[in-house]
């Protein structure tokens, strides 16, 4: 049996389970107190303070990151917002311990609904109000081994700092959570002492307790009681791999010189660190959305040009492509009321479309981003998401020409836009593929819908044949970004297919760069033809393999 | 009333450990002091909870406000550690 998730921190642990279960149980509701208010908050403060102290203790004995990230908590324990809520609670009679639990509610919930990086931190504050409850109704929290005569994996629900930080390589082999994302803690702090780790890996904490799995933390994959040969191939498999990925460095490229610059998407400049320490040539997707989300008015021409030089000044030789407001539909903006009810989101006003309706906005960007470029060695390109028409792509890129833009291209999600790249190359300076969302299209399956997944299969062949359509013979670049470009075996067809760029999250470059480097391009294009010769998603990806021999050995 | 306004320069935004060191200078001192987002509602500079739920981001700029005894000294402090990068 094999248990998927995410895998955030790369290497192999192979060892018993042990299960963390949170079994701290939240006060009933309408829980009351005898006594005196005052009282009754003099306990829910020294429970808050007996917490941070402790909390404080174990970051100063963990050290390193662990101690900056358990010093926050313990100021999350000490809030005085935190504790002015509380008291309110005690004064309309609730029990310190229900006070507590409420109070920390709204924050959760305020956190939550940011989502991302700040919805990640919610866990961080469900720890914290356990430990208060549970110091406040005399219970001990689950605490986790920190001696073992053999190093175990640690599953859980999700893992607090204070769960983790005082733990070694010598005592956990990995961490398996159910929950938590890339930036959650416990990716931060498995990185960090490089230890494995697979999280969202939902059924992880059914498994029994004792019995053995192998976890690979870069596929992402826990296998239940492997066998001795699967566990060692799984170890020289992940030798391979580090040492491959060590070995490629420099500029991406085939092993017979032809360039393929590897190039990274951005969600924002603060991905920008990441990117470079992976050695990103350039930018290939910039998303711009997160200076729109989540507002109640238009993010100002000047707050874009910061966003915007920001990241071009991080890539002074190289390009950064910016991809424009890509919004509507289902990712609604407060300040752009849509223009009625949808029934099928991904179908409607979004990407381009919208600007069609909201001119302005449009204008406003392309300024900033012309504005932004000035006077900056890195060379801008702008390009437009959701095309399916050359008057479309037209209309774009003689906006991006108006102000002095020089390079204006469109992306390649929908299907006609592929059918006709040779009548768009006409009207654009470059073409970007986005696999996920020309999946989609392609095969009428919604990305959100996850029991449609295997359609969202970039190896059918189906997609493999837009692709070869819209790289054409019109003599424009033409770019991947998307899921296809992170998968080192895909990358290789994707190149063989005749595509110039490939971009990708900033952790999956080793492995893309690595696996080029180990082949032709004749090697390329010939797995491309070998893919493209079968009729299924599986016969694709096999026969792509077995034209490209080196992978095996890079342990890709 | 004493103001600031400063662009937050730190990559991780005023999350994680600048937020912590913000939080910790504006708890030190006697007098209340508010940060907000530009044009936003102002919250206590001295709850982490509250600072962290601002959500914001590298490039973004906040106001901060205090006043009292030792407030400009007090926002040049905390102006220096929200524009660190």
């Amino acid at each position: 049996m094999i248990v998927a998730g995410v895998g955030v921190s790369p290497g192999i642990g192979h060892g018993p389970v042990y299960v963390l279960t949170a079994s701290v149980p939240e006060p009933p509701e309408g829980a009351t107190y005898v006594g005196e208010a005052e009282e009754e908050k003099a306990r829910a403060h020294a429970a808050l303070e007996k917490v941070a102290a402790d909390l404080e203790a174990r970051g100063v004995r963990a050290g390193g990151e662990a101690k900056d990230v358990l010093a926050a908590q313990a100021l999350m324990a000490r809030d005085p917002g935190l504790a002015v809520g509380v008291d309110a609670l005690i004064d309309r009679g609730t029990a310190a311990e229900r006070a507590v639990y409420d109070s920390f509610g709204t924050y959760r919930d305020l956190l939550t609904s940011a989502g991302g990086y700040l919805g990640e931190r919610a866990a961080d504050l469900d720890d914290i109000r356990d430990r208060t409850v549970a110091v406040l109704t005399g219970r001990t929290m689950p605490g986790v081994p920190d001696v073992a005569a053999e190093p175990y994996v640690l599953v859980a629900r999700d893992l607090a700092p204070a769960d983790t930080a005082l733990l070694s390589k010598d005592v956990v082999a990995a961490f398996v959570t159910e929950e938590g994302g890339p930036t959650s803690h416990t990716a931060i702090l498995a990185r960090a002492m490089g230890v494995p780790a697979v999280v969202a890996a939902r059924g992880a904490t059914g498994l029994t307790p004792g019995v053995r799995v192998l976890v690979d933390g870069a596929a992402g994959t826990v296998t239940v009681e492997p066998g001795e040969r699967e566990v060692a191939a799984a170890r020289r498999r992940s030798e391979a791999r580090e040492q491959a990925l060590r070995a490629a460095t420099g500029p991406g490229g085939t092993s017979d010189g032809h360039a393929v610059p590897l190039l990274v998407n951005l969600g924002g400049p603060g991905e920008v660190k990441a990117a470079l320490a992976n050695g990103a040539e350039g930018v290939g997707l910039y998303r711009t959305e997160f200076l729109f989300l989540d507002r109640k008015q238009p993010p100002t021409g000047a707050e874009q040009e910061t966003a915007y030089r920001a990241v071009l000044e991080a890539f002074p030789g190289g390009k950064v492509v910016v991809r424009t407001l890509d919004a509507g539909a289902d990712k609604p903006l407060a300040f752009l009321p849509a223009q009625g009810e949808e029934p099928n989101p991904a179908l409607g006003e979004r990407g381009l479309r919208m600007f069609r309706v909201h001119p302005e906005v449009m204008a406003e960007q392309l300024d900033a981003l012309a504005r932004a470029a000035e006077g900056l060695p890195a060379r801008l390109q702008v390009m437009a998401p959701m095309v399916a028409t050359v008057e479309e792509a037209t209309w774009f890129t003689e906006a991006c020409r108006a102000r002095g833009l020089t390079s204006a291209g469109v992306m390649i999600e929908v299907p006609a836009a592929a059918l006709r790249a040779g009548d768009l190359a006409a009207a654009v300076d470059f073409f970007s593929i986005g696999t996920n969302d020309l999946a989609q299209y392609t095969f009428a399956a919604d990305r959100q819908v996850g029991a449609l997944s295997a359609l969202q299969d970039a190896w059918q062949p189906a997609l493999l044949d837009l692709i070869a359509l819209a790289v054409g013979e019109h003599g424009r670049p033409c770019g991947v970004c998307g899921e296809a470009a992170a998968d080192p075996v895909l990358a290789c067809v994707l190149v063989g297919l005749g595509v110039a760029t490939l971009s990708m999250s900033a952790p999956s470059l080793p492995a893309v760069r690595a696996g080029l480097a180990g082949h032709t391009l004749a090697q390329c294009r010939a797995a491309a033809e070998a893919a493209r010769a079968q009729s299924t998603a599986a016969g694709a990806r096999a026969a792509a393999r077995a034209a490209l021999p080196r992978l095996a050995a890079l342990g890709l | 009333m004493a103001e600031r306004k400063v662009t937050v320069e730190a990559e991780v935004g005023l999350h994680a450990r600048p937020a912590a060191t913000f939080v910790q200078a504006a708890a030190k001192a006697d007098i209340d002091v508010t940060v907000a987002r530009q044009g936003g509602q102002p919250v206590n500079a001295k709850s982490i909870l509250m600072v962290m739920g601002l959500d914001v981001r590298q490039g973004e700029t906040i106001v901060i406000r205090a006043e009292g005894d030792g407030a400009e000294e007090l926002l040049d402090e905390l102006a220096a550690i929200a524009s660190a990068p």
